[in-house]
This record gives C-alpha cells, structure tokens and sequence, in this order.
C-alpha cells in the first residue's frame, strides 16, 4: 500500500514538475539548425544580445535536417523559435510542421560558396563541373564513348581531362550527413552529369536511378571522407600539396595565405564572383521562423530585425566579414517586406 | 656413479640455458619498457603540440587608442543605444587623418576588435563627467591583428592573398613604434562567456556550465551509487536477480555514453518536459553515465574491508546497519571518494550525450543556475575547433589545456586521498 502511494506520488510529481516547465515562459530565443548558418546566427545573435536589453539568443548546432525536426515538433515554449537551414525547406518538413498547427516564415539570408581548393604550394586547377563529376562519382559514363555506365576507372585528373595535371585524384571532403556534402553532389556533380545526354535524359524516364547516378561519390579512396571539421580539411591541404579539399566559402576566405579556390567552368571562388552568380556552385542558406512565437518570446521582433538589418546582411554589413555571400539589393528588400508582415508560407510555396 | 652422472647432465642442461633464458628475460623487460616508453612519448607530443599552438593565447594584442568622447555621439536617455562604434571610428580617421576612400577607412576600422565599442560604452557609464573629454583607452586589438603581431599571419606573399593588407601593415608598423601596441594577459579569456569574435571569447561560461552540470551529477550519482553498492555487498541475498543486477551494472559501464543522451532525450525532455539545455538536465544524464563507474568501485572498496571487522562489529552486539554505517562504510570510503572522482572526471569531459539534450549550443550569457542554457567546456572546445577564424585555433587548445588542468587535479586528488586514507590489511 505505502509503496504504491509512493510511486503513485512520484509518478505525479514528475508529470507535475514537467507541466510546470512547459508552461513557464522563456526569456530569450532559442535557435536550432544548420551548421552552416551557425557562424553568421551567432554573429547576430551576440550584437543583438550585446546592444539591447534581451538575453542573447541561445543557438544549438543540429544541422538542418536536425533543426527541422525539433521545430516542426509544435507551437510552445519547449520547441526551438526558428531553424537555420542551408537548403531550402522540404515539402514532407513543411507538411509535418503544418499538422503540428505551425505557421512558418520563410526568411532566406544569402549565399554561400563551395569551393574545391588547394595548398598555395601546387597550381590553382581549372576545373569544369563534368571534371568533378568524372572524377568523383561511382558510376561514370564508359570511356570508350557507348552509353553505359560502369565503375569509376580514373586514377588520376590527366584521365579525367587531358588538360590537367598527372596527379593522383585525392578529394577531401565532408561526410554525408553534412549539408556541405548534400550540396556539393547536388550543384556540382549533378550539374556535370547533365552534360551528358544520356544522362540527362535518364531523369525523365527514372527519376531514381538518375539521382544515384548523379549523387553516389565513389568509395574507392579517391573521395577521402574527413569529418565535418573544414578546419580539419584546411590543414590537411597544407601538408599534403596535391590533395583538393570540399568545403565553405569562409574557411577559404580566412586561409588565403595558405590555399587557393580552383576555377570551376573558369571561374575561381571570389566574394564577387558568388554574389553575382557566376561561380556555378553556391547555394542560398535560410532561416524559418515560428510565427506564433514571435509575439510570445521578448525579443523575437528585434532580433528579426537586426538579422534583416542593412548593416547585418548588406553588401557592407557585419555578415559579410564573417564570409557570407549578400543577396541582390531587391531581394533583400523582398525577404525585409516578409519578415515586417510575417506572412507565412503555404503549400503553393512549393 | 650412475647418479652423479645424471645430476651433473641436468646441471648442463640448466646451465646451458641459463644464457637464453637470462636473455629472455632481458628481452620481456625491453618490451614492457619500450611500450611505457612510446605511451610517454605519444603523451608528450600531445602535450607538446597543444602547449605549443595554445600558450600565446593567454596573451591578447591591445591597441592604445585616443578617444575623443563627442557629445554628439551619446544619446543621454539611451546610453546603451548610443553610437558608441561611431566614436571609435571617429577616433582612428583622426589617428590615421591620410586615409581616404570607404573601402580603405573600413580597413582602417578592422584594426579594432568591435569589443572595443562595449568597453567604451562601460566607461562611459562609469565616468559620465568624462563626455566630451579625450581619454586614452587600451582596447583589445582585432583578431588579425592579434595574429599578426603574435606571428602568425606573415607580412609575406603577394597582397591579395593575406588577411592584412599593406596599409594595415604600416598602420600596425607605426602604432607599434609609438609604444601603443602592447601584448597583455588575456583576462578576457578567463572571464567571458563564448563570442564569435576570437578577442572577446572566453571559457567562463563553458566551466560555470560544467560547474553545475557536475554538481548535479555529483549530488545524486554519489548518494545513490554508494546505496546500490553497500545494498549489494552488504544486505542483498546472492541470487540470480542480484547476480543479472550485477551483469547488467556491468554493461552499462560499458554502453556508448551518446546512448545515454538519447535515454535522456526520450525521458527527461520529451517526457518529463524539462528545458532544453539545462545543466540539470545535463547533470542527470551524466548521472545515469557515472553510476555503474560509481557502483563498481564502491563495491571493490566495499569487499576490500576484510570480513573480520564485520565479525567483530557483529559480534559485540552492533546491529547490521550499526555494523556498515559505523565500521564498514568508514572504512571503504577513501576508495569510493576515489571511484567517485575518477568518475567525475570521465563526466566532465563528456560531449556526445549533452548533444542529443541541446547542450551543444552558442551561448554567451554566463549561465546563472541549473535551468539557465548553458553548455560545457569540452562542447566549447569543440565549437571553438570547427571555427573559421585562425585565432580560434590557439583558443582551442588553450581551452584544451584549462580543461586537462582540471582533469589532472582532479585525478591527483584522487591519488591523494587513496594514499592518505587507504588501509592495507
């Protein structure tokens, strides 16, 4: 009898001092997603918690798929207030965050760059997307010219083009749950797969077999997985002058004394050659935000503001210096206009 | 005869031996030094390389900086919202009054770390009668800056490929030679809560995170611990239910400790409800993580009193209880203080299970209690490493070397007190 009273006891005191926390309210912001984004959000996050009267915001570094999933969880004081996101939402994330009664803003901050570089000790390689694809992917198309795939033969980039020099390939770059990755595949060895027609022509009749032929890397030691550290990377590239390394704009932008970005289709990964386009492999990176939060949590509207603010994300702003790529001037006026009315997306967005 | 003949053939036999058998020996204790030897060596790389990358930056650059404190610029109702980074940008274009176009005065302000506004409006709060006078202020330089001076950005290298530019260089080159450019010690770094800003970065808030994720761990993992060990030494009768409680402690000991983030992520968030990245959560889930270490020492210290004291205790007419809180337990306490320190110690530098419950976080606020968000110093480190800036390389390591500080005293104490109170019998 007395034992059951106790766990009877214990049993409510759990549930009670559960609903006590999920009914208290929270004073500052709490931010989940990407890790790409991490260094700008957090950036912002201390000037606002610096010049205002708020606490600074609290950002965890999930990556996006993480994010998503904790923000799409539900409306409340225990559910993160925005994601960062390094692609753009998915149509599945939306619809479970839709049933969970969430209203989403859709925030995009700019770009940024995936370079392919190399130590300072060897020569800047010129590089097209179909070089990259050939040279990384698991299945190529065969050598011999007929229209079928077979296992990745090239050993060095001189196979790969005869224009390039006589090393071993040697890649390294992120794992595949990084986003890094995710976005490497998709802009440039997808983008050099299509070059093929037969390849090309594949994406209509089977969509699938399309996507594992444009996006499976090969794993036969040529594409070398080194962690999701870029620092990691960097240094590796220093000791070993023929290797290339994948990774952010921000890691090359702050070790240009020791690598260099390799042409892409002629262009080389500089600020301006991301920002106006030219550089074929850089992606927009986002932030979502809960709408019915922003009224609840004090600060949200500052912190929206400041993040969306000129001196933040414009040309000359603050984020710029931490390495991220600005919009155009019209749609950071866009994006500004959304986040004033909060209007929120819908599933036509897709 | 016979019997001498074969006595003395053995004596050969053995003698014979001997030489290889020394020599074996020899041999076995080479290995086992050679093993210690090379552990030694792999451990003062380690040592090495992080005192090596690390040591400098316990030093930070600072600029003296002449700063004329315009009225104009501070808005008397609003101190906080003044513009006090337009005072110091006013300030260095009157230091360098040669610098022209926007692209050149922004490398100008580069020179100053944007911590530099902060510390201005600080003063100017504590020294109103000081606006509208010219005071002289070391600021803390910017992070390149740091590097620069510190060596490890070079001057070398053709212009567009180096974080400072030729006319930084000669403004540094010219500050330095006016005296107003000094290394200092680094109290920041001791002092303040995480930063994106390499200068203004600090472990504070990482150890009073790991403060009170560790006090919560300690208050329940050792209470608790010592109770399930002397319950299973002293008072539980030895069955197959003890004998699968025991297996099972066993292997918990060895369970991948992310695997307790996820326990903790399912019961004490999603369930129970309580915040995200909270050192009371943190402190929970390091409890599940410690108690078998904490349980199999106490246990190993607990069998080590030899049975004999029980007997005596026992047989004076102590009660069983009377027996273990007044003789036992007393007696077994230096090696569960041990058991519970050593298991603190793995804790404290624990990361993957704080993960999954939010602790892996940018914060800068030093957390104030057990349900502020916090995090903890080997998440710190951690988030340091993956930084793009290069002055977050020495941090990184410096942050590595507070933390094996810790862990060594920590470690020592242990010995310390097993030397001290340990009984042999």
């Amino acid at each position: 009898m007395k034992k059951a009273l106790l766990t009877v006891l214990a049993l409510v005191f759990v549930m009670t001092t559960g609903n006590l926390w999920a009914d208290s309210s929270r004073d500052y912001i709490s931010i989940v997603g990407s890790s790409t984004v991490y260094p700008f959000a957090t950036v912002v996050a201390e000037k606002f918690g610096k010049s205002t009267q708020y606490k600074t915001p609290k950002i965890e570094s999930t990556g996006s798929g993480g994010g998503h999933k904790l923000f799409g969880a539900g409306v409340g004081v225990q559910h993160p207030d925005i994601t960062n996101s390094s692609r753009r939402i998915k149509k599945s994330e939306f619809e479970k965050a839709s049933q969970n009664g969430i209203e989403i803003v859709e925030v995009k901050i700019g770009y940024d760059g995936i370079v392919v570089a190399n130590s300072k000790k060897g020569a800047a390689l010129k590089l097209t997307r179909k070089d990259l694809y050939l040279a990384l992917a698991a299945q190529v198309p065969n050598p011999d010219g007929s229209e079928t795939l077979v296992a990745n033969p090239y050993k060095t980039w001189k196979d790969v083009n005869a224009s390039l020099p006589n090393t071993k390939i040697e890649v390294l770059g992120p794992p595949p749950t990084s986003g890094t990755r995710d976005a490497f595949v998709e802009l440039a060895m997808e983008g050099g797969a299509k070059k093929f027609g037969f390849i090309k022509a594949m994406k209509k009749a089977d969509k699938k077999k399309y996507k594992s032929v444009c996006h499976t890397v090969r794993e036969d030691g040529a594409y070398i997985e080194a962690g999701e550290n870029d620092n990691l990377i960097v240094q590796k590239l220093e000791a070993n002058s023929k290797a290339l390394g994948i990774f952010g704009f921000s890691f090359l932008d702050q070790n240009t004394d020791k690598i260099q970005g390799s042409f892409i289709d002629g262009v080389q990964p500089t600020f301006d050659a991301i920002a106006d386009g030219s550089y074929p492999v850089s992606r927009p990176l986002f932030f979502y935000v809960k709408k019915a939060h922003v009224d609840k949590i004090p600060g949200m509207k500052g912190f929206l503001k400041e993040f969306t603010s000129e001196k933040a994300w414009g040309d000359e702003g603050y984020l710029t210096d931490k390495g991220l790529i600005p919009m155009p001037a019209a749609e950071r006026k866009e994006f500004q206009a959304a986040v004033a009315n909060l209007k929120p997306m819908t599933a036509s967005d897709f | 005869m016979n019997n001498t003949s074969k006595s003395q053939r053995t004596m050969d036999i053995v003698q014979g031996g001997l030489a290889k058998r020394y020599q074996k020996e020899k041999r076995f204790k080479l290995y086992g030094l050679s093993a210690i030897f090379f552990s030694l060596l792999c451990l003062s790389l380690l040592f090495i390389s992080i005192f090596s990358n690390g040591y400098t930056a316990f030093q930070q650059t600072f600029i003296e900086m002449e700063i004329a404190i315009d009225p104009e610029f501070i808005d008397k109702g609003n101190f906080a919202g003044s513009d006090y980074q337009g005072i110091i940008k006013a300030s260095l274009r009157k230091e360098f009054p040669d610098v022209t176009g926007r692209k050149a005065k922004k490398r100008l302000y580069h020179l100053v770390s944007s911590g530099a506004s902060y510390q201005l409006q600080d003063f100017v709060r504590d020294n109103f009668d000081k606006i509208g006078q010219t005071i002289r202020l070391w600021v803390p330089a910017d992070d390149d800056v740091d590097m620069f001076i510190k060596g490890h950005i070079g001057r070398k290298g053709p212009e567009e490929d180096r974080r400072l530019k030729d006319d930084q260089i000669s403004w540094i080159d010219s500050l330095v030679e006016q005296g107003r450019i000094k290394k200092k010690f680094n109290t920041t770094f001791f002092t303040a809560g995480d930063s994106r800003e390499p200068e203004l970065a600090g472990i504070w808030g990482a150890a009073t995170g790991s403060f009170f994720t560790l006090l919560v761990t300690l208050a329940l993992s050792f209470p608790i611990g010592v109770a399930a060990a002397v319950y299973l030494e002293e008072f539980a009768p030895t069955n197959r239910w003890t004998d699968l409680i025991e297996v099972n402690i066993n292997n918990l000991a060895a369970v991948p400790s992310i695997v307790f983030g996820l326990l903790g992520l399912a019961v004490f968030l999603n369930f129970a409800g309580l915040p995200r990245s909270a050192p009371l959560v943190g402190g929970f889930v390091l409890t599940l993580m410690t108690l078998p270490t904490i349980i199999i020492a106490s246990r190993a210290s607990l069998k080590s009193v030899p049975p004999s004291i029980r007997e005596a205790a026992l047989g004076v007419g102590a009660s069983k209880t009377q027996m273990v809180t007044h003789h036992v337990l007393p007696l077994a306490m230096p090696g569960m203080l041990t058991g519970t320190i050593i298991g603190m110690a793995q804790a404290l530098g624990e990361t993957a299970p704080l993960l999954m419950i939010g602790m892996v976080a940018f914060i800068v606020d030093i957390p104030g209690g057990f349900t502020d968000p916090s995090t903890v110093l080997p998440v710190q480190i951690y988030l340091w490493a993956d930084s793009p800036e290069r002055a977050f390389l020495e941090r990184t390591s410096a942050a590595i070397m507070v933390l094996l500080v810790f862990l060594i005293s920590m470690n020592a104490v242990a010995v310390i007190l097993r030397k001290k109170f340990e009984r042999r019998w």
